[in-house]
């Protein structure tokens, strides 16, 4: 299957205003199952204006967050997709600086020392695109992520070592959660990487934190991390925007590599309560748009 | 739990009538601040021809459209998505904000921290807490951008917004040393013996 350049970032750019507008049916769930749960008054309140918010944003066409975030790219090639590399980089980059320009998107994204901001979304390095294959032949797949600052400043990672075992996998992530408090926007999605290097383990939290609700770790020991450290955040008391409560967290999602005999990296990033992502799927059908 | 609605700008004697767990509702002006347009303010003494007096200023920057400045958009800006972020960034400037600019009330999310929590102490202000994320529902309560200052920081500037019914805000610190992020801080430390015990961690 041959791919056009135009068609990805076409693609690209409609990715970032769906992903802007409309939240995945997994977090609205999550909501619906918070709301059901929660025994403090405030955060039953604070829970309600944010499922108002999301109707308000589909029935005016409205972002749901001012923050346009920085906009990430992920995307599977298969093994039977035949498109130029640096053109797709290209055209996704296109797509994104469209978006920005043509729907009058905040520029969120400036440079690190001068900050200026190009009002284009993007700069050195920035989208981030990540690039992995499957064995899909005639599909590829973009998903595009807008990584809101508030959540995204509550990024840490701590190379820990073998002596200190799990337990400083469990302390670290409790630790975080406290320190955050309200300033991620919580209800949260809590992402954290467990191995690796530490680059590794930072994706690796990243990848945990956009994963659909209801999505179990693949590792099984992974997966019971989850839930036990799922029901500890909550028991914590932070509460949504950090104003008490039972909500702190929709999920604590845990993801998982190898690593080095003397190493035991954990990292954790989280996603605020308006976490948004949108994909488009390219076959030779044409571009199919969902979560 | 009472509520209030202001119209700023407002006395020192309104703002310490606030208390932690009231609501308040915004009408008229609110001026929209941020991490560079403060960082030019108080680090690098470029001046505001805005007279922030009394006044609320909210931490944000907004997605906006340029247009042909009109009675409806006195600015020639639309406001297109208009939203709180965290405040906590922002933490220092609390004071020189209040001390030598005026500022009366400070609107954001995720709250500030306790030098910000004695300078409302000291000099009489209140910190109202927005529902963060809420964007879409915050921008039908924005009628107008009617002024703006330092334009080249865009979307950094200083806006100045009118606003219908905005709220009901949160007052989440008062002027009588009252923090519900200090209260909600200092139970979950509590609550986290309990929770390592349950980790196996104590």
């Amino acid at each position: 299957m041959k791919v056009d350049p135009r068609q990805v970032e076409d693609a690209a750019r409609e990715l970032y205003v769906r992903a802007l507008k409309v939240l995945p049916p997994d977090i609205k769930e999550g909501f619906g199952r918070l709301v059901a749960s929660e025994t403090d008054a405030t955060a039953q309140g604070v829970l309600a204006t944010m499922v108002t918010n999301i109707r308000v944003a589909e029935s005016t066409d409205n972002l749901l967050c001012q923050d346009t975030g920085i906009p990430i790219y992920n995307v599977v090639i298969g093994r039977g997709v035949e498109i130029d590399g640096v053109a797709l980089m290209d055209a996704i980059r296109r797509g994104c600086e469209r978006a920005t320009r043509e729907h009058s998107l905040r520029s969120s994204v400036v440079h690190p020392i001068t900050r200026k901001n190009e009002h284009t979304s993007c700069g050195p390095g920035v989208p981030p695109i990540h690039i992995d294959f499957s064995d899909e032949a005639d599909q590829l797949r973009i998903e595009m992520v807008p990584k809101g600052s508030g959540s995204e400043n509550n990024s840490w990672l701590r190379m820990a070592v073998p002596a200190e075992g799990i337990g400083a996998i469990k302390l670290f992530v409790v630790d975080c959660v406290l320190e955050a408090g309200g300033k991620t926007c919580p209800p949260t999605i809590v992402g954290v990487g467990v191995g690796g290097t530490s680059d590794l383990c930072m994706s690796l939290a990243k990848r945990a934190a956009t994963r659909p609700l209801g999505s179990a770790c693949a590792d099984p020991e992974g997966a019971k991390l989850e839930r036990e450290l799922s029901a500890a955040v909550n028991d914590l008391g932070v509460g949504p925007q950090g104003l008490g409560g039972d909500s702190t967290a929709f999920a604590v999602h845990v993801e998982i590599a190898a690593t080095h005999i003397t190493m035991n990296p954990v990292a954790v990033n989280m996603q605020c309560h308006s976490a948004r992502r949108a994909s488009a799927t390219i076959t030779p059908q044409g571009v199919a748009y969902g979560f | 739990m009472a509520h209030h609605v202001l119209t700023p700008p407002v006395t020192e004697e309104q703002v310490r009538a606030l208390r932690v767990n009231d609501t308040v509702t915004l009408e008229g002006p609110l001026y929209g601040i941020r991490d560079a347009n403060q960082i030019a303010l108080f680090d690098r003494g470029r001046a505001t021809r805005f007279d922030l007096a009394g006044h609320a200023a909210m931490h944000t920057a907004p997605n906006v459209r340029k247009v042909a400045p009109s009675a409806e958009h006195p600015a020639g800006y639309a406001p297109i998505c208009v939203g709180t972020t965290t405040s906590a960034r922002m933490e220092r400037f609390t004071r020189p904000l209040m001390s030598q600019m005026g500022v009366r009330l400070v609107v954001g999310k995720g709250g500030l921290g306790a030098a910000s929590l004695e300078a409302f102490r000291e000099i009489g202000g209140a910190y109202l807490a927005v529902i963060g994320g809420t964007a879409a529902l915050e921008t039908t309560w924005v009628e107008a951008i009617e002024d703006v200052d330092m334009d080249d920081l865009n979307p950094e500037s200083i806006w100045k917004f009118r606003v219908k019914h905005f709220g009901p805000l949160l007052v989440a610190m008062d002027s009588h040393g009252g923090s519900l992020y200090a209260d909600v801080a200092a139970r979950a430390k509590t609550r986290r013996e309990l929770v390592l015990f349950r980790l196996g961690l104590k």
